[in-house]
């Protein structure tokens, strides 16, 4: 057990904290499930914080000169180094106050970045600052491709997707690869905290981001993150998309509390994952064949973790 | 007191360093640049320094880390060369568009391909539209003076940019040399503490790197240029006031025996010093030559030095880098473009010397003057010469 989540109980639903460090009125896609997940997570980190983004979605729609949704102090470099930006200001943060420059106040420093600038470009230096152990939550956002610029595929987009550099055609189903496990390469640093979420299951999100910012060192929340505009999907389907992908184990989710896996809601009836695929334009496309492996690979991957949590179906 | 001691000029970068007190040094190991840092990771696991030392996973992360460091409001360092510098290049940009005084020392160094760890200014070069203020230095004192310099002029709330203390590799950063190391209550008359205007503070939220729409990234560009060109005020004063407190003064332009000169030699960092003796030489023989030479290169000094050459018929300039497939050198281009629309200008001569780590010899500048003296007379056809390039 981890002595700073002692005293944390959880959220309720009927006291949720009244922060907003994000405002409305950004300028977000209608029913974007990216800009839900980020909100309920610096609800859950609260005031006392400071936000390094990445370059992507959630950084050009909070923050077109002069206009900035921000409500806290927020910081976009480039789009490769959210986690070694964060880096030097919760490093400078604590030398700061160790030589009595700035309040000895814990602020909590969080970085945020799409699948894109996680799992590729800025894999490196995000694996740097977890190694370092700097005292800092990363968030992946992952709607499974390049959105901003797009919809182009990056590792995280999941097989046999559609994206523009994915395209189903003569001799292509889409995206042939595995989506890239990024949770897993973050429990591979050794970091105390990693864990998975989704804006479906809102309580269990804040909860997971507040013990993320509670706990000493990094953490790593990877957020299950809908896009109507590149999922193909009505705006008004975020939510349904979201659940299904946790009802059918597409997107699991679990915590690693030091290297331990708990997971968090056990599907022991998932529905079929064909009833997640065709709610979404970008899976249209998909024959029998392919949805067959998809159903097989998720039911691997669930097995899997399964073990890692030393549980069984 | 100040003391008069021998070190490596790489030790004496760091010396300086620590002086400043520095909060966060970022930093990537790189040959020539490793023994600034090394030197300040040992200062710091000494306890004789309280700051941070972050050992970062690349020189792209070392800037971003640094960003992030000045962001918040700590006084932030890191050293680098070459490949490095390059890898930093998307970096490099934004630090001064967020108003940031970061300070990093380079040891000039070839960039690869062929790889190449020796000194010439090819990395640098690479690096001229950065908007960073930009000083080189001839001698392990010099370095020791101008990383001071470059913490008070950066951090002037007039000046709020990075700056960049150019040495050369190798033949500055591992030489050792007796250099005066002043102490702490010296430095501290002369380098107040940081005190930052914006900094990222709960307390008072900011947001730092806003989108740059079309209606004002024009403005954002023209304010950063204007602060640049602005700060050459506050190097000068700074400079000055260095020169008042500890008896040496720089200038942003530095000539030697340009009385009477016909032809003048200029250059750039370490080299210069080989070339006063060749000037020396050269004098003695009653040949009219001179030399002048930056000490700040960005924002380029041009009121200055066309009042150094004032006079002179020809100009022999003295490139440590290539521009391939340009006109000539990085440093022969600024000259003519400040020169161009002066009447009664000098001409121009510009050669490439000392790439990767080839030494320039006193002979080689004999040899550049002799050159301009017969360009003088008659025009050469090529827009430029290498110098001391083997032939088969």
């Amino acid at each position: 057990m981890i002595k700073e989540f002692e005293n944390f109980k959880g959220f309720s639903a009927k006291k949720l904290p009244l922060a907003e460090p994000i405002a409305s009125g950004h300028r977000a896609c209608q029913g974007c499930g990216e800009v839900l997940a980020l909100r309920l997570a610096m609800k859950a980190i609260g005031m006392n914080s400071i936000v390094v983004s990445a370059t992507g979605c959630m950084e050009i729609i909070t923050s077109t000169f002069p206009h900035t949704a921000w409500n806290v102090p927020w910081i976009h470099v480039a789009f490769e180094n959210a986690a070694a930006v964060a880096s030097g200001v919760e490093a400078a943060l604590k030398v700061l106050m160790r030589k009595g420059k700035i309040p000895q106040k814990h602020i909590d420093v969080v970085a945020i970045g799409g699948d894109g600038a996680t799992a590729d470009i800025g894999l490196q230096a995000l694996s740097g600052a977890m190694e370092r152990g700097h005292d800092f939550v990363y968030i992946c956002l992952d709607n499974e491709a390049y959105m901003n610029t797009g919809v182009q595929r990056s590792s995280s987009t999941p097989y046999g997707a559609m994206t523009t550099t994915s395209p189903p055609g003569k001799k292509s189903f889409g995206q042939a690869t595995k989506k890239k496990n990024v949770p897993a390469i973050a429990v591979a640093h050794n970091i105390p905290y990693v864990a998975t979420a989704s804006p479906a299951y809102f309580l269990d999100l804040m909860n997971k981001a507040k013990k993320a910012a509670l706990v000493k060192g990094p953490a790593y929340l990877h957020i299950y993150s809908s896009c109507p505009t590149g999922w193909r999907h009505g705006g008004d389907l975020a939510i349904e998309i979201s659940k299904l992908a946790v009802e059918t184990n597409v997107f699991p989710l679990y915590e690693v509390i030091e290297g331990n896996y708990i997971i968090n809601r056990k599907i022991t009836k998932p529905k079929p994952v064909a009833e997640y695929l065709k709610k979404q334009g970008r899976f249209r496309h998909l024959t029998d064949d392919i949805i067959a492996e998809i159903q097989r690979q998720v039911d691997e991957e669930y097995d899997k973790l399964l073990k890692l949590a030393g549980e069984t179906a | 007191m100040a003391k008069r001691i021998g070190m490596e000029v790489s030790i004496a970068a760091s010396e300086a360093v620590k002086l400043a007190d520095v909060d966060l040094i970022a930093a990537y190991p790189i040959t020539p640049q490793t023994h600034i840092v090394e030197h300040l990771a040992e200062v710091v696991a000494d306890g004789e320094l309280d700051a941070a030392f972050v050992p970062v996973e690349s020189e792209h992360s070392a800037m971003s880390c640094c960003i992030g460091s000045s962001a918040a409001g700590a006084r932030t360092f890191t050293a680098s060369s070459s490949q490095g510098l390059a890898l930093m290049h998307e970096m490099l940009f934004i630090a001064p568009a967020m108003r940031l005084p970061i300070v990093m020392v380079v040891a000039n160094r070839a960039l690869s391909g062929p790889i190449s760890i020796w000194n010439d200014h090819s990395d640098i070069m690479a690096e001229q539209d950065i908007a960073w203020i930009q000083t080189f230095a001839e001698n392990g004192q010099e370095v020791f003076d101008l990383v001071l310099h470059a913490f008070r002029v950066a951090e002037d709330s007039k000046v709020l940019l990075p700056m960049i203390v150019n040495m050369d590799g190798f033949t500055l950063s591992h030489v050792i040399e007796p250099i005066e190391i002043l102490d702490k209550a010296e430095v501290d008359k002369y380098l107040p503490p940081y005190k930052p205007k914006v900094r990222l503070d709960p307390r008072k939220p900011v947001s730092m790197g806003l989108v740059g729409v079309p209606e004002i990234y024009t403005e954002a560009k023209k304010a950063t240029n204007e602060a640049l060109i602005n700060s050459k005020k506050v190097v000068v004063k700074a400079w000055k006031e260095f020169g008042d407190l500890f008896g040496r003064y720089y200038n942003p332009v530095e000539s030697y025996k340009t009385e009477g000169a016909e032809v003048i030699l200029i250059t750039m960092g370490s080299i210069s010093e080989t070339a006063m003796t060749a000037i020396d030489k050269m004098r003695e023989k009653g040949l009219p030559v001179g030399l002048v030479r930056f000490r700040l290169w960005k924002p380029f000094p041009a009121t200055e030095f066309k009042k150094a050459i004032a006079g002179a018929q020809t100009l022999a300039v003295v490139d440590r880098a290539l521009s391939p497939g340009g006109a000539c050198g990085p440093v022969a281009e600024e000259i003519k473009a400040a020169l161009y629309a002066e009447r009664g200008r000098p001409k121009v001569f510009n050669f490439i010397a000392g790439l990767g780590g080839r030494d320039v010899t006193v002979e080689n500048f004999e040899e550049i003057v002799s050159r301009a003296f017969t360009y003088a007379k008659k025009r050469p056809k090529q827009l430029y010469e290498m110098i001391g390039v083997r032939e088969i």
